[in-house]
């Protein structure tokens, strides 16, 4: 067994003028830090990130020891310092594996609350789209990142919180997405215009719940002290406990934030790769034809087998995870890759890296959504190094929601529209210079209704 | 065929049950997916494959035995 100092560090190719190893590079090129990190030192090796050494693992055995790891022994929240702020003091970051079993079995994300999840977020989508045209533009971050505003917030809240919000909520939450600087590593209240915005944006937020929670309270008080049954959702029975509108905002910041971003990425790139690709745009959209030829419901659908859509799907979250690296922080001395790492240590995995090694998945970088059917199935395969969702105890604990909405979406706009880019190809790119990365804009394309 | 549950990385989604309720139980005590037959009748392919493909935790697998 090697010590920890054994483990490789990656060179430098960004200047390191404040003595914060590779957050300068962190900030305009983590692909490309985590990527020749893998050339260089192979399925472990080491970065720094302002004060602190960050073990990167990749390749399935390492990875596996990683995502294995008990929480006693890697620790998840301490590892994302620049959530605190967006979140609020106080509000947890992520719940236990046993306390997600509990969501899991009482709350939203049940099996059985699937089927009105997939017909709540088919109303949403037939509602962000009734505004179209026969024909026109759209930007892509503004319009999916809207939407999903309003199918995590009708899903996980309720309702009746969603038909409160409009397209200020969608973007103040932006403005916290992009309050993610790795500085945050550094001082998580830095003095930076993009913390000063975020720190703006939640306190607008909170305001906003607060008029909704003034508004409630009114109404109950019209009603003698009570709210009929079908008009309630989460909100109120956060406000019949007595938490403040600070509070309250932190925890549905918290609660939308795992299902934000990701899908709303998610949608955008699966667009973008399948105007790029036409003959797989092409199979998709016979297959939808196909499915939906009897009139079938989508709500019914989404919950169901499409099996090219889905491949098209799972290739864009191989290519494009929204997440690209994931971090703990060791409780307990750990093994990984042969090596003995300390607690206190920064450990991680990158779905980025992994998810394109040329072993696992041959021409890594061509979309080929064909990799996921019979008999290849190139996710099964790779259980440990296919990881756009993660993987372990801590894999996605939404990853079917995900799915299901990202089938919705596509089935209804693939339907009715017809998509094309309106700037050259190579142009739709990501954001990353934030942890939460988020498209590039201008991201825009044209939609025109399809004739049939 | 052989079929295989991983208890550490099940969730208790309980999808598996709904693909293939001859060959998949759960403990509710424990909250974990219990494998009914180990291995199943021919017939019952698609619905385990669908199981394991499904899976959302990505803990089930399918093993030619």
């Amino acid at each position: 067994m090697k010590s920890q100092q054994d483990v490789p560090e990656v060179s430098y190719v960004v200047e390191d003028r404040d003595d914060w190893g590779h957050l300068a590079e962190m900030r305009v090129d983590p692909i490309g830090l985590f990527q020749r990190l893998r050339d260089e030192c192979g399925d472990i090796g080491r970065f720094r990130l302002a004060d602190r050494d960050v073990v990167l693992v990749s390749g399935a055995e390492a990875n596996e020891q990683f995502f294995r790891a008990p929480d006693s022994t890697l620790d998840q929240a301490a590892a994302y310092p620049f959530m605190t702020p967006i979140f609020g003091k106080g509000v947890v970051f992520d719940a236990s594996p046993e306390e997600r079993q509990q969501m899991l079995k009482n709350q939203a994300l049940r099996g059985d609350m699937m089927r009105g999840h997939a017909a709540t977020i088919e109303a949403e989508i037939n509602r962000m789209v009734s505004a179209w045209g026969d024909e026109g533009e759209i930007d892509l971050l503004d319009w999916f990142a809207e939407l999903t505003i309003y199918t995590t917030s009708a899903c996980l809240i309720g309702k009746p919180f969603r038909e409160e919000l409009d397209g200020t909520f969608a973007r103040l939450y932006h403005d916290l997405e992009k309050g993610t600087d790795a500085l945050a590593y550094v001082d998580p209240y830095l003095d930076i215009e993009s913390f000063r915005t975020r720190d703006a944006a939640r306190v607008e937020l909170v305001a906003l719940v607060q008029a909704v929670i003034d508004k409630r309270l009114a109404r109950a008080k019209a009603n003698g002290g009570s709210v009929p049954r079908e008009e309630r959702d989460l909100l109120d029975v956060l406000i019949s406990v007595e938490m403040t509108a600070d509070y309250i905002t932190g925890i549905f910041i918290s609660m939308m934030f795992a299902g934000h971003h990701t899908s709303s990425g998610t949608a955008a790139w699966a667009l973008i790769e399948l105007m790029r690709h036409p003959e797989a745009m092409k199979d998709v959209v016979a297959e939808l034809d196909d499915l939906y030829a009897d009139g079938a419901e989508i709500s019914f659908q989404a919950l169901r087998s499409i099996p090219r859509l889905e491949a098209a799907l799972k290739e864009t979250l191989r290519l494009h995870p929204p997440l690209i690296i994931l971090l703990r922080v060791v409780q307990e001395e750990i093994e990984l890759a042969g090596h003995t790492i300390a607690p206190g240590t920064m450990v991680a995995a990158s779905p980025k890296v992994s998810n394109r090694i040329p072993e696992d998945f041959p021409e890594p970088d061509s979309f080929d959504p064909g990799r996921y059917l019979d008999p290849r199935q190139e996710d099964l395969v790779n259980r440990w190094t296919w990881i756009p969702f993660g993987a372990g105890k801590h894999r996605c604990v939404g990853s079917a929601f995900a799915m299901m909405q990202l089938k919705a979406i596509f089935s209804v706009i693939l339907r009715d529209y017809e998509f094309e880019m309106v700037q050259p190809p190579e142009t739709y790119a990501d954001d990353v210079s934030k942890m939460v990365i988020q498209l590039q804009q201008p991201c825009r394309v044209r939609y025109r209704r399809r004739q049939r | 065929m052989r079929v295989l549950a991983d208890l550490d990385l099940c969730q208790g989604h309980q999808m598996c049950q709904g693909e293939a309720p001859d060959v998949f139980g759960f403990d509710e005590d424990a909250d974990l997916v219990v494998v009914l037959q180990e291995h199943p009748e021919e017939s019952l392919r698609p619905q385990v494959r669908a199981a394991v493909q499904y899976c959302p935790a990505m803990a089930l697998a399918l093993e030619e035995a």
